[in-house]
């Protein structure tokens, strides 16, 4: 075969793309079993001190706490107000409605420092700086584009036949709205629940401007941490975010995978 | 659920609820009016960006006092100039960069079989397991001057190379963040191209090189185009990456905005150098956006 050597080169390429792609969540794995406090790779020796660190130290324990609050809130929040308008989006008949679909979706293309600042002038006219409720109007108007994408994807593939044989047989469309479509969107619903979670628990920009001594988000934490001293703690923190959210991956993929077999 | 698989998906176009379903008399107004149901996302939407946006570029108008001083002070100030002009420049470099390895690894990853598709697909999600900052820190740990990347250059016999605080070093941090918004809409454009066109230019004695040229490239055009526009839009508000991996010669407009808000207090300058940094972006945007149509109306009607 002439294309042989074609591939081989692709191949390659396509392997050091992968590396380049994997590498940086790799080799935060064995950082944060350093013995000493640097963060010269590799790492000498074995401790679990910074796993330790992490789960006595007030400041990580609360900023964690925090996070978790705030993103369990916001995917609540944006779940609800993003399916809401996934569903609207998808009846309107009218032209209007790809307009209101870029306007809905452009928290994610502004640029963040830009809606940072504003958000922190306007939330310290409103002393909202440094509150759980601050954070999570911030975060649920970011986070509502991404349900809208999740969900918009599953009722495109969603027949609406489905829902008008229903009301044929009698539901009314309250009933049919959650008896058929809902079932039907539910995984839509659920990733876009996560998405939420996760734009949530991760954003950083913002959260650096509304933040306040008294309510630190994790990524803050994070932030200062590294540009403060080399604290390894952080890489014992992205560990165990990358373990759990592993699990959390493969438990959602062994349901779905026996959902869809039984 | 067996009905909605068994909806033909010929032209991947399903056919949107037109009059004819609204046949049971519409006793809610939701129903019609289904706009409605989008007005608690749009009211968040003015409240927590609307405002703060219009906050902003009041401020770029009438701090100190009213008037363009701010814009003024922001285009005659070299330093303001150069971090602009490399903004625009180094998200011109992630988005060659991404566009170089995407390509060929989104056709790798339609050329392969389930199995290793999974695993190249997995190599893309991997990096959002971890939250951001963590991994902007793993760039900093691979690229310092002790760091694996110098390792294995000295390696091979050549001498260090100066990665970290240089626009190298941002270039390829911020580049592996956004590699996959760069890989997914390329696949997503790939997997629909029909091989066979390919194969016919091979039977009717294109070479190889030259079947890829006409038609393969031509149709995956929409992809890079997509991929492309939001990878550079996104670049250019990119904050954390430079911060970390930068040096004060790759400061990028964002950290500018930041320093003259938080540490200079001038919402006037922040405000303003924030406003050329999203007329920038919606500029952009609206350029892009009839050119990517028009490109996907080329390709579907070959």
């Amino acid at each position: 075969m002439r294309l042989a050597p074609f591939r081989i080169l692709l191949g390659l390429f396509c392997l050091l793309v992968a590396v380049w792609l994997v590498m940086p969540t790799l080799v935060i794995i064995p950082m944060s079993f350093n013995e000493k406090k640097s963060l010269a790779f590799p790492p000498s020796g074995f401790s679990w001190q910074w796993y330790e660190n992490f789960f006595t130290n007030p400041d990580w324990l609360s900023s964690f706490f925090n996070s978790l609050r705030v993103a369990g809130l916001v995917a609540v929040a944006a779940t609800l107000i993003g399916t809401l308008a996934a569903l609207g989006l998808s009846r309107m008949k009218h032209s209007g409605a790809g307009l209101l679909r870029a306007i809905l979706i452009t928290p994610m293309i502004v640029p963040g420092v830009v809606l940072a600042i504003g958000i922190y002038a306007v939330y310290l006219d409103y002393q909202l700086v440094g509150t759980t409720t601050g954070f999570v109007i911030a975060h649920t108007m970011l986070a509502i584009p991404f349900v809208i994408i999740a969900v918009s994807a599953s009722l495109e593939v969603f027949d609406v036949r489905l829902e008008t044989a229903a009301a044929s047989l009698g539901a009314d469309r309250f009933t049919a709205f959650r008896t058929v479509t809902l079932p039907l969107i539910a995984p839509g619903i659920l990733s876009g629940l996560l998405f939420a979670f996760v734009t949530s628990f991760d954003e950083i920009i913002v959260a650096l401007f509304i933040t306040s001594p008294y309510l630190k988000t994790l990524p803050v934490q994070i932030f200062t941490s590294i540009t403060r001293d080399a604290d390894p703690t952080v890489t014992a923190v992205g560990t165990i975010i990358f373990i759990a959210t592993t699990l959390i991956i493969s438990a959602g993929l062994i349901i779905s995978s026996k959902s869809t077999r039984s | 659920m067996s009905q909605t698989s068994h909806t033909p998906t010929a032209g991947g176009d399903h056919p949107r609820p037109s009059g004819a379903v609204q046949g049971p008399q519409p006793r809610l107004r939701l129903a019609t009016y289904p706009s409605l149901l989008a007005m608690p996302a749009l009211l968040l939407l003015i409240a927590a960006m609307g405002y703060p946006l219009l906050t902003v570029t009041l401020r770029s108008f009438s701090d100190p006092a009213w008037g363009l001083q701010n814009y003024v002070w922001f285009f005659s100030t070299p330093v303001n100039v150069t971090v602009l002009l490399r903004t625009f420049s180094i998200a011109a470099w992630v988005t060659i960069v991404c566009v170089i390895a995407a390509y060929p690894y989104a056709y790798l990853m339609t050329a392969v079989g389930p199995r290793l598709r999974l695993v190249l697909i997995l190599c893309v999600l991997v990096p959002f397991w971890v939250s951001g900052v963590v991994r902007t820190l793993a760039w900093v740990i691979l690229l310092q001057d002790s760091g694996i990347i110098n390792s294995v250059i000295r390696l091979f016999g050549f001498d260090g190379v100066k990665l970290i605080r240089t626009q190298t070093g941002v270039v390829i941090g911020m580049a592996q963040v956004l590699l996959p918004f760069m890989i997914l809409p390329l696949y997503s454009v790939m997997r629909g191209i029909d091989l066979r066109l390919v194969q016919a230019a091979r039977s009717l004695g294109a070479r190889p090189a030259r079947a890829f040229l006409q038609i393969y490239l031509p149709l995956s055009l929409p992809g890079v185009f997509a991929g492309a526009i939001i990878v550079f839009i996104l670049s250019l508000g990119f904050y954390i990456t430079p911060a970390l991996l930068g040096g004060p010669r790759s400061t990028m407009l964002s950290t500018l905005v930041q320093s003259q808000v938080l540490s200079l207090l001038n919402w006037g300058r922040g405000g303003a150098m924030g406003v050329v940094l999203l007329v920038a972006t919606f500029v952009l945007l609206a350029l892009a956006a009839p050119l990517m149509r028009q490109r996907h109306k080329q390709a579907s009607r070959s």
